[in-house]
């Protein structure tokens, strides 16, 4: 009987805490918190942004665009998608899913390679038998800009790299990790990504010819339950803080900055 | 309880009779339908998810689906190295399981723990446990790649994340099952001369053998749904390490009805495997009741 009760007292609380903490994470649009959906290879510089950001606290979900496009195609409602290309955010605003999407930021591909082992020097090396490579699946933007890459290559070339291909992971943090711990020999990032590893990874630039453009989309979510706190977010990263978080993070900027309200 | 029950037939409290829900509280009845409520709740819980595979898009679009080479490589692909895995985890998990089950030394406890460790360890974490250990760059991962054999990246390395992920589920069962023959058999064995690995093969494994298939249809049910370890060790590459939950996940973005087929496909698969290790296990106790 003493069992019955500790163990009840104990469901109380325990109920009890985790109702306030759902609670305390959603439950009313006065622009506590601004809840933003980002790529990946966003990370390090929405992270920074978001420890400035005074309007609110800003909560993230990082993971492929692919990914977040989903959830919000089945219904989910975070207040901003930020995307690793315009073509996801164009696609959501066509079905009327979010807002106008502006272009926020661009970004380099560059060859990615472990910074203390170097098997791969030159993308030419990419060809070579034994190599290891992890690129991109092909719904998520960096393994689409990987493609492009590749599909700019002669034909022999594309194919005896795409032979070594040896994972397709779903976001940039999956190629990152693998390279990080030698799992593969190099992979395809975005400059960013190298540079957020703090010396563990080595960039090897692209030569122009093959360089994609790469340009970041954000639109804040139609039905976003923290309106203002997500069109302070989005103002504040093509003109504030946002700005200098991307800079220092290594983003380009887009070279035309369209304001539209 | 005991003093409502030696109350007289007669008395009762003019209000109640009036209202039969309060009646059926104060008498105690309420209890048998809240079980029924509770149940019902997760019922409908546990089971929705189910359905809504099933039910979100017409059964034409699912069979559709189906007919992606992508999809049909990682369902191959899942069914070979499952297989592996559970071969593995028989050949080296029998013994074990025997040793666990007949024997008792110090530190038994503590071994059984450990190895059935990997049942509650997040699959996140084994696949960067896995990295670590034998990632080419893990702590016995150099000695292996000297050998020339890759295991990060590689099929073999799916094999090696779900052999992990999956082992307990057999030694479990394995175990359990090798501990409830009855020791006067073995006993008897060994007394008309049969020597202990004899006595193993003709004795233990049969009469322990429904119990342990029921652990293999589990291990194997985890072997097909692991994600995290393969995802995080093995990578995903069609055809290679891209077993059927990575191929979801990869779906997911791009095209939900082939996200749903395979899932569909694995919704029936792993309710099969769960059935199997019912019956078996039922089958089990219903061999060892006869026996005694």
């Amino acid at each position: 009987m003493r069992g019955c009760l500790l163990l009840a007292l104990l469901l109380t609380i325990i109920l009890a805490l985790g109702i306030a903490g759902c609670g305390s994470s959603g439950d009313d649009g006065d622009g506590d918190d601004v809840l933003v959906s980002a790529a990946t290879s966003l990370k390090s510089a929405f992270t920074s942004y978001g420890d400035q950001f005074d309007d609110a606290e800003a909560r993230f979900s990082f993971a492929g665009s692919d990914e977040l496009a989903a959830q919000i195609r089945s219904g989910a409602k975070p207040d901003v998608f930020a995307a690793a290309n315009t073509k996801l955010p164009d696609e959501l605003f066509a079905k009327g899913l979010v807002e106008r999407p502006q272009t926020f930021a661009t970004n380099r591909l560059v060859l990615a390679v472990p910074a203390d082992e170097a098997k791969v020097e030159a993308i030419e090396d990419l060809t070579k038998p034994g190599v290891t490579i992890a690129i991109g699946s092909e719904g998520v933007p960096i393994g689409a800009y990987t493609r492009k890459v590749l599909d700019r290559l002669g034909a022999a070339e594309r194919k005896a790299i795409l032979a070594n291909v040896r994972s397709e992971e779903p976001d940039v943090g999956g190629i990152a990790a693998k390279l990080g711990q030698g799992a593969a020999d190099a992979g395809f990032l975005y400059v960013t990504d190298v540079a957020a590893t703090n010396g563990r990874l080595k960039a090897i630039e692209l030569d122009a010819a093959l360089q994609p453009e790469v340009s970041y989309g954000v639109a804040i979510v139609k039905g976003a339950s923290h309106r203002k706190a997500a069109q302070a977010f989005v103002a504040g990263l093509l003109d504030g803080a946002g700005v200098a978080a991307l800079k220092q993070a290594g983003f380009g900027l887009p070279r035309i900055p369209i304001r539209e309200r | 309880m005991t003093a409502s029950r030696g109350r007289p037939h007669g008395y009762r409290d003019r209000r109640e009779r009036r209202r039969p829900l309060a009646r059926a509280v104060k008498r105690g009845r309420w209890f048998a339908p809240a079980l029924v409520v509770a149940l019902a709740l997760a019922l409908a819980f546990l089971t929705l998810p189910v359905v809504a595979i099933f039910v979100r898009t017409s059964p034409g679009n699912l069979i559709g689906a189906l007919d992606d080479p992508g999809v049909l490589d990682a369902l191959w692909l899942s069914l070979r190295t499952t297989l592996l895995a559970l071969a593995i985890i028989v050949l080296v998990g029998t013994p074990a399981a025997y040793l666990l089950a007949t024997r008792t030394f110090r530190g038994h406890a503590l071994v059984v723990t450990l190895v059935e460790l990997p049942l509650v360890l997040p699959p996140a974490v084994a696949g960067v446990g896995l990295l670590a250990a034998l990632g080419p760059a893990g702590i016995v991962g150099g000695y292996i790649a000297d050998t020339g054999v890759r295991l990060a990246l590689e099929t073999a390395g799916v094999v090696v994340a779900l052999t992990f992920v999956a082992a307990p589920f057999f030694i479990r069962g394995a175990q359990t099952a090798f501990a409830a023959v009855d020791r006067s058999w073995l006993e008897a064995s060994r007394t008309l001369g049969a020597s202990e690995a004899r006595t193993f093969a003709r004795i233990a494994i049969p009469a322990a053998a429904p119990g342990m298939l029921a652990g293999l249809a589990l291990a194997w049910g985890r072997a097909v749904g692991e994600f995290g370890a393969t995802l995080i060790f093995a990578g995903s590459f069609r055809g290679r390490t891209q077993t059927a939950p990575l191929a979801i996940y990869e779906r997911l973005g791009t095209d939900f009805d082939a996200a749903l087929a395979l899932s569909a496909v694995l919704v029936v698969v792993s309710g099969t495997l769960l059935l199997s290790a019912k019956l078996l296990g039922g089958q089990g106790t219903e061999t060892l009741r006869a026996a005694r």
